[in-house]
């Protein structure tokens, strides 16, 4: 178990956006000059939208891959075929029907749609691939920059507790003068090093002033406390929790940047108690088709980087537990399933409802997630405790409209509480027995 | 007059023992036993460890748990690879299929949670009822233990296509010999099956299909089919009888699979129309107890007083004897003629003569009652055939044995013989789901899979086909008994596709497969019999029958089943073991039960103990030279001269040690006859420990706990009347002057009006005691099973328990005062009445009261009222005082003493991975050290709520159960919602029948029972 302070996150990812900020204004200038990136851009643009879920361009996914497709075949023998392929085999070409042998009968759509130049920068896009970015110079430096801000509040911290032992020196030699004036007085004959004997002083002067005495054991007992309960009462609570996890999955990506859906994958969320963990089928309805993340893609977990080369390879692991074979494009039966390391736990002397949450309530899935779309690596947003779950039982309230059932009690709670709207505890959400059975 | 009554509970009682006095006064019924830990004194003095050595150690322990606790366990949260379309994690999905295990039968709902069953619930739209066997039949599909979980041959693992080979060509050598094979089966009730086995048959000539019951009903089915040319059992349609008359037959346990829907469906006296229910019978019966008259007579009284009555009805002169009931059987001839076409009478006796004359009274009787077009295809067994079967073995004229689900070297009597006989096979295979004492010894021994993970169909009764359909995966490598015959018979097909099919051609025609698998049953039309011309003699039957009792000498043993056990095939069901049973209380146990005065002559006793356990003589008994030896258990209502002993104990065989408890009564069950004559009896040295709940859980003060009025006062006295009311209210002293109690309170009012307010209605008059409730709450409340010696102490776990109350008419104490009687001269005075006592059922769990005592002693408000009416219990906030539980009127509070949960002092279905499988996720398991009792289902209101409000809607009417609320098939039990004045429970709430135990308390309870009326036939 490891928990990370929340500043320390913030700070990474603002650097993180200057980092990409600064890389992409050098990719920018970098390679303008050799590529028509217009061009790629739009030929981009439609392969993604048309071809892309049966193509790729450096792999066989339903359809053979497509890099360099104009090196193997006539410009023109292509249009032909992506405007209409049905219509070019029926023709009797020889290559044609070959391809169709190869890949199984299976149809390619038509495209009567598309004008030449549509498919010319299609091909375009094919040819000159995706645009390749050499390591921006100023990364390093960045990177330097970055360590030296975010490790910032550590020594404020060492500023702060200097500061403190001085203010404590300075009180000491204080009462050190003022010691030493009465010892003169007195005529005391104590004899030792400067340092000792200070101490000793200092203890001497405490001994003999009751209010001092008074105020350091309350402090003392304060303190005791504060730090006795703090500790107890963290016990268990695991805000924070961030388990490595055995697929390096990105809610970001997923949810942040793809903007899926929470309920697509947490699709018992909305019917039942278990949010539910998607099982790798759900995976699959998207993973079938996309084997490798995009160049530029980074994922920065807690402990460790994550680049194209190491994301793929996290794919892969999906692929190893659904059995599926990415070189034959077919599953082989032979599954492991995934053993994900559960983060929110909650005792089993607890039930709790996310349908009640989701369904009924309509509560955002980031009131107690926390802003799940941008955690690269997911922890427990909220403590979980009791006395948060009954604090926001206290205050919320309960917006009833449009359901029936509560139509009749909701007028009845609120004609005895004298309000126009009833918190949940107002409607029994604070008793013992609503979740503990 | 119901408080003229006294109620008890044990023979103890009578006797005015101070014990019983003690314990009802006691909390906990055993002391905290803190001697144990402490040890005696010396040894504490003579340790090496002193009280600092002590404290150090303890300190340090306390340190490093909590330092070891700083760490959380990582929790794996493994999904589905591919997720099944009709599961969804976290809701219940509910299939209809049929149980048919061979003893118990039933049309019935399965409850799954991702894809593993969880709770067994009646069909109640096929009319399904379901008793604590098969609501407990969910338990012992997970029985790793029992369950035979791989094919072998001779010990030896083998594959199914080695084994297939193999038999196929043993099979085929000696079908070329035209040696005979038997298939040995139970009652399967299955059409289908019945077309495979015929088609094996035909296929196989020298095959033969033969069906042995252990606990048999062959005398029933042999007569229906002299008198109406079919082999089956009739039908009874009680719900419309007037006069019942039963002769031994306990057809609210196991006669025929039990009638109490039926039975309750005539009792409703809201209706003004009660049926009248005489019992005659020696053993006290399920049955018995809930008669309205109950004539006690020993199994040969029956026969001749069965006689007796045919020779009143007809005038006949058949051969008979006078009877010590003669003049009860004039009565109920008279009865009975009144009644006419409404009457019907029982016979329990396995003989087929008995069977005879009670279906030729039927008929005399012209009665509507019985249904012999409807008829009833359960118990199949046939005695006769499988007596030829045995004898054939021995003289080893049969090459082949195939048995499927039965165990002949447990059940039968003769099983040394069948034992002996077994190597003169040259192939014996038994099909099983459990491994037991006969597949250990026949060649192959191959696993069938449990009636949760099959196909079938059945035909209980006539009218309604069943469906079977599988609720979970096999958990073993398993293959049905149609699928293995299908193969060896050379067919290809899977036994899905031929049911289908089956049902199909010969059952659905037009309908809906699919519709009839949703629903897991199919309405058929009744065929009338065909015209038989019966060839019976009554007067030679008669004779015959006469005859059999008249050998009767000295002492008669009538063998029986139990509620709880059954004949015995889930012996190793840890909930079944603890069931206490219905009439004594006693779980873990089976014993010979006898009458008060035998017990006297005989010398034998059953002492209280001070902790409420009960101890009990052994005795010797034999009968035809064969000896057992058994503990008894004195049993009000016995028949003079006549024990009982239960079958379906003593099963060792692969049982854990904990379930092998009880004798075997299988050795003395000869011919399959339920009454064996010439029994002689010796006491022998020994005490017996039993497991007995029966004084212990005494309810504090003993007034108003328990309502009973006749069917006439019902109808014509007003309940509230001053002197003759039957369900007058409680009156208290305040300010020196009688008030009606619930006109002062300690407490201010809950206001009830928001919301739901729940509320569960029980009604005595319809509660047979059977319960299934029982079983019900331990499947869906994760109730422990604590075994055998913590039952003993009282510490049994069950959050619904049902009492059971003796009653006897005449004394009162005012009346007792006026005779001068001391208090030990009137339960003298009693103790007569004890030969024949009234019974009464009454299930009892947590009251849920408004105005809850147990509430204001906790000193952490642990347990504390929601609005709803639930008296809810936080586990995670009790610390364990129990004083909750010693301020309980109703002793209805469970400690858990210790962990029940993967402990292997406690070695049930909670220390294993298959019989975890069986918890219900949505209720916690509790740990050591809590409190616990009946949460009235919350977990099921809420979920209903909660259905309710993601749908938009207002909960619907009778839309709330409970686990005891549904699994009650006779609706004794209902549960619901009072602020919605729709609900049944509503009004019944304000019924005149409605009372509160102990209502002067003013704890007003949440429960409300309902009067138990008895129709006492006057007027």
């Amino acid at each position: 178990m490891k928990s990370v302070e929340l500043h320390n996150r913030l700070t990474t990812s603002l650097l993180r956006s200057f980092t990409f900020l600064l890389i992409f204004a050098f990719s920018l200038s970098s390679f303008s000059q050799d590529v028509d990136e217009a061009r790629q851009k739009e030929g981009k643009k439609l392969f993604k939208s048309l071809c892309a879920s049966c193509h790729k361009l450096d792999k066989k996914l339903v359809g053979p891959a497509l890099g360099g497709v104009e090196g193997r075949r006539e410009n023109s023998w292509l249009k032909a075929w992506i405007k209409n392929n049905a219509e070019l085999r029926a023709s009797g070409d020889a290559d044609a029907n070959a391809i169709f042998e190869e890949y199984n009968g299976s149809n390619m759509t038509a495209f009567p749609q598309l004008s030449d130049k549509n498919i010319d920068d299609i091909l375009y896009y094919t040819t000159v691939g995706e645009i390749k970015k050499a390591p921006a110079p100023g990364q390093e430096v960045v990177a330097d920059s970055g360590a030296s801000s975010s490790s910032a509040p550590e020594w404020i911290i060492y500023l702060l507790a200097a500061a403190i032992i001085v203010a404590f020196l300075m009180i000491a030699s204080l009462l050190k003068q003022v010691n030493e004036l009465k010892a003169k007085a007195s005529g005391s004959d104590f004899k030792g090093s400067n340092f000792k004997r200070d101490l000793h002083e200092l203890w001497e002067g405490l001994k003999k002033n009751t209010f001092l005495k008074v105020l350091s054991t309350i402090f003392l007992v304060l303190i005791g406390a504060y730090v006795f309960f703090g500790t107890v009462f963290k016990v268990g609570v695991d805000e924070g929790y961030q388990p490595v996890q055995p697929i390096a999955f990105s809610h970001k990506i997923h949810a942040g940047d793809n903007q899926i859906d929470c309920q697509y994958c947490h699709s018992s969320a909305k019917h039942s108690k278990t949010s539910g963990i998607p099982s790798v089928n759900v995976c699959m309805n998207c993973h079938k088709n996309i084997s490798e993340v995009s160049e530029e893609t980074v994922v920065e977990m807690e402990d460790r980087t994550l680049g194209k080369a190491e994301l793929d390879l996290e794919i892969a692991k999906v692929y190893k537990a659904a059995g599926w074979d990415a070189e034959n494009l077919e599953y082989t039966g032979n599954t492991q399933p995934i053993k994900w390391v559960r983060i929110h736990n909650l005792p089993d002397f607890v039930y709790f409802n996310h349908s009640q949450h989701v369904t009924v309530a309509g509560v955002k899935c980031q009131k107690c997630h926390g802003p799940v779309e941008e955690m690269e690596e997911l922890y427990q947003h909220s403590p979980l405790t009791m006395g948060w779950c009954i604090d926001c039982h206290k205050q919320t309230k309960v917006d009833l409209k449009g359901n029936d059932y509560y139509e009749k009690i909701h007028e009845d709670l609120a004609k005895k509480y004298n309000v126009d709207k009833v918190t949940i505890a107002q409607l029994g959400g604070k008793e013992c027995g609503k979740c503990h059975y | 007059m119901a408080s003229n009554k006294k109620y008890w509970k044990s023979v103890e009682e009578l006797k005015d023992s101070s014990i019983v006095e003690t314990l009802s006064k006691n909390e906990f019924v055993e002391e905290v036993p803190t001697d144990e830990f402490l040890g005696d004194k010396e040894t504490l003095e003579n340790s090496s460890t002193s009280r600092r050595d002590f404290l150090k150690y303890v300190g340090f322990t306390t340190a490093a748990a909590s330092l070891a606790a700083c760490e959380g366990p990582v929790r794996k949260s493994i999904p589905y690879v591919v997720k099944p379309d009709d599961v969804t994690l976290g809701v219940a999905d509910w299939y209809a299929t049929s149980i048919a295990d061979g003893y118990d039968f039933a049309n019935v709902l399965v409850k799954t949670r991702e894809g593993r069953p969880i709770q067994i619930m009646p069909n109640k739209e096929a009319n399904g009822t379901t008793s604590a066997r098969v609501q407990a039949a969910v338990l012992s599909l997970y029985d790793e233990k029992l369950r035979l979980k791989e094919p072998t041959k001779a010990g030896q693992p083998i594959s199914w296509s080695v084994a297939d080979k193999e038999i196929a060509s043993k099979l085929a050598s000696l079908k070329e010999a035209n040696k005979p094979v038997v298939l040995l089966t139970g009652s399967l009730a299955s059409p289908s099956t019945d077309k495979i086995i015929n088609d094996f048959i035909v296929a196989n000539p020298n095959a033969k299909h033969v069906v042995y019951d252990a606990v048999s009903e062959s005398g029933a089915a042999d007569a229906f089919k002299a008198m109406y040319g079919k082999r089956a059992l009739p039908n009874y349609k009680l719900e419309k009888a007037k006069t019942i008359v039963s002769f031994g037959a306990d057809f609210l346990g196991d006669f025929h699979g039990g009638f109490e829907k039926a039975y309750i469906d005539g009792r409703k006296p809201e209706t003004g129309h009660m049926s009248y229910h005489v019992q005659v019978e020696s053993n006290m019966s399920l049955t018995g107890a809930n008669a309205d008259k109950r004539v006690v007579a020993k199994p040969s009284d029956q026969i001749f007083a069965l006689l007796n009555l045919y020779n009143e009805l007809t005038g006949a002169g058949v051969s008979s004897k006078a009877t010590p009931i003669d003049a009860d059987i004039k009565a109920i001839a008279k009865d009975l003629k009144k009644a006419g076409s409404k009457a019907v009478v029982l016979t329990g006796l396995n003989d087929v003569n008995a069977q005879l004359i009670s279906l030729e009274i039927n008929k005399i009787l012209n009665s509507e009652i019985i249904d012999v077009n409807n008829t009833i295809n359960i118990r199949q067994g046939n005695d006769a055939e499988v007596a030829q079967l045995i004898s054939d073995l021995k003289s080893g004229s049969i090459s082949g044995l195939i048995t499927y689900n039965v165990d002949p070297l447990y059940t039968l009597p003769n099983a040394a013989e069948f034992k002996a006989s077994l190597d003169k096979l040259e192939l014996s295979i038994a099909l099983s789901t459990e491994n037991n004492e006969s597949a250990s010894v026949f060649n192959y021994a191959l696993p069938t899979p449990h009636f949760l993970e099959s196909w079938g169909d059945t035909l209980l009764e006539e009218s309604t086909y069943g469906l079977m359909q599988p609720t979970i995966q096999p958990l073993f490598n398993t293959r049905q008994l149609q699928d293995t015959l299908l193969k060896w018979s050379g067919s290809s097909t899977k036994y899905y596709d031929y049911l289908k099919a089956y049902a199909k051609a010969n059952v659905l025609g037009i309908s809906s497969w699919n519709t009839a698998l949703h629903n897991g049953f199919f309405k058929k039309e009744v065929v009338a019999n065909a015209t038989f011309e019966t060839t019976v003699s009554i007067s030679n039957v008669a004779s015959l029958l006469a005859n059999t009792a008249k050998k009767s000498s000295g002492f008669e043993l009538n063998l029986y089943t139990k509620t709880g056990l059954g004949d015995g095939k889930q012996a190793n069901n840890p909930w079944l073991q603890e069931f206490p049973d219905p009439i004594t209380r006693a779980s873990w146990d089976n014993y010979l039960t006898m009458s008060i005065a035998d017990a006297k002559t005989l010398g034998f006793s059953n002492p209280v103990k001070d902790n409420g356990a009960i101890d009990g003589d052994y005795a010797k008994v034999s009968v035809n030279g064969v000896e057992v030896t058994v503990p008894v258990m004195i049993q009000p209502g016995q028949a003079k001269g006549s024990f009982g002993l239960a079958v379906g104990y003593g099963k060792t065989f692969g049982l854990k040690d904990e379930m092998q408890v009880g004798v075997n009564a299988y050795p003395l069950y000869a011919n399959g006859n339920n009454v064996q004559y010439g029994v002689s009896i010796e006491k022998v040295s020994g005490t017996h420990q039993y497991a007995c709940t029966q004084v212990q859980k005494t309810i504090a003060g003993r007034h108003d706990i328990l309502k009973v009025a006749s069917l006439k006062d019902y109808k014509t006295v007003d309940p509230k009347d001053h002197h003759q009311g039957w369900n007058k209210p409680s009156y208290v002293s305040y300010d020196h002057k009688e008030v009606e109690a619930n006109t002062i309170d300690l407490w201010d009012e809950h206001n009830r009006e928001v919301g739901h307010h729940f509320n569960l209605s029980i009604d005595l008059t319809s509660c047979t005691g059977c319960g299934a409730c029982v079983v019900a709450c331990h499947a869906e409340n994760n109730v422990p099973v604590v075994g055998k010696k913590e039952v003993r102490v009282g510490r049994d776990m069950h959050w619904l328990r049902i009492d059971r109350y003796y009653s006897s008419e005449v004394e009162t104490r005012e009346e007792a005062k006026e005779l001068g009687l001391s208090r030990g001269e009137m339960y003298e005075a009693l103790e007569t009445e004890a030969e024949n006592p009234e019974v009464t059922f009454q299930p009892m769990m947590c009251q849920h009261c408004n105005h809850a005592p147990c509430e204001t002693v906790c000193p952490v408000a642990a347990t504390s009222h929601g609005r709803q009416g639930q008296n809810q219990m936080a586990y995670n906030r009790c610390v364990g005082t129990r004083y909750c539980a010693n301020n309980c009127p109703y002793r209805v509070r469970r400690f858990n003493w210790f962990n029940y949960a993967n402990n292997n002092e406690f070695d049930f279905n909670m220390n294993n991975e298959y019989g975890k499988m069986v918890l219900n996720p949505d209720v916690v398991v509790r740990s050591r050290g809590v409190m616990e009792k009946c949460s009235m289902c919350i977990q099921m209101t809420q979920a209903t709520i909660l259905k309710a409000k993601k749908e938009g809607r207002a909960v619907n009417t009778d839309e709330f159960e409970t686990a005891c609320s549904s699994a009650c098939t006779t609706g004794a039990m209902v549960f619901g919602d009072v602020n919605n004045k729709k609900d049944k429970v509503a009004a019944l709430a304000e019924d005149k029948r409605a009372y509160n135990v102990l209502d002067y308390l003013q704890t007003k309870p949440n429960v409300i029972y309902q009067v138990k009326v008895r129709n006492t036939n006057e007027a």
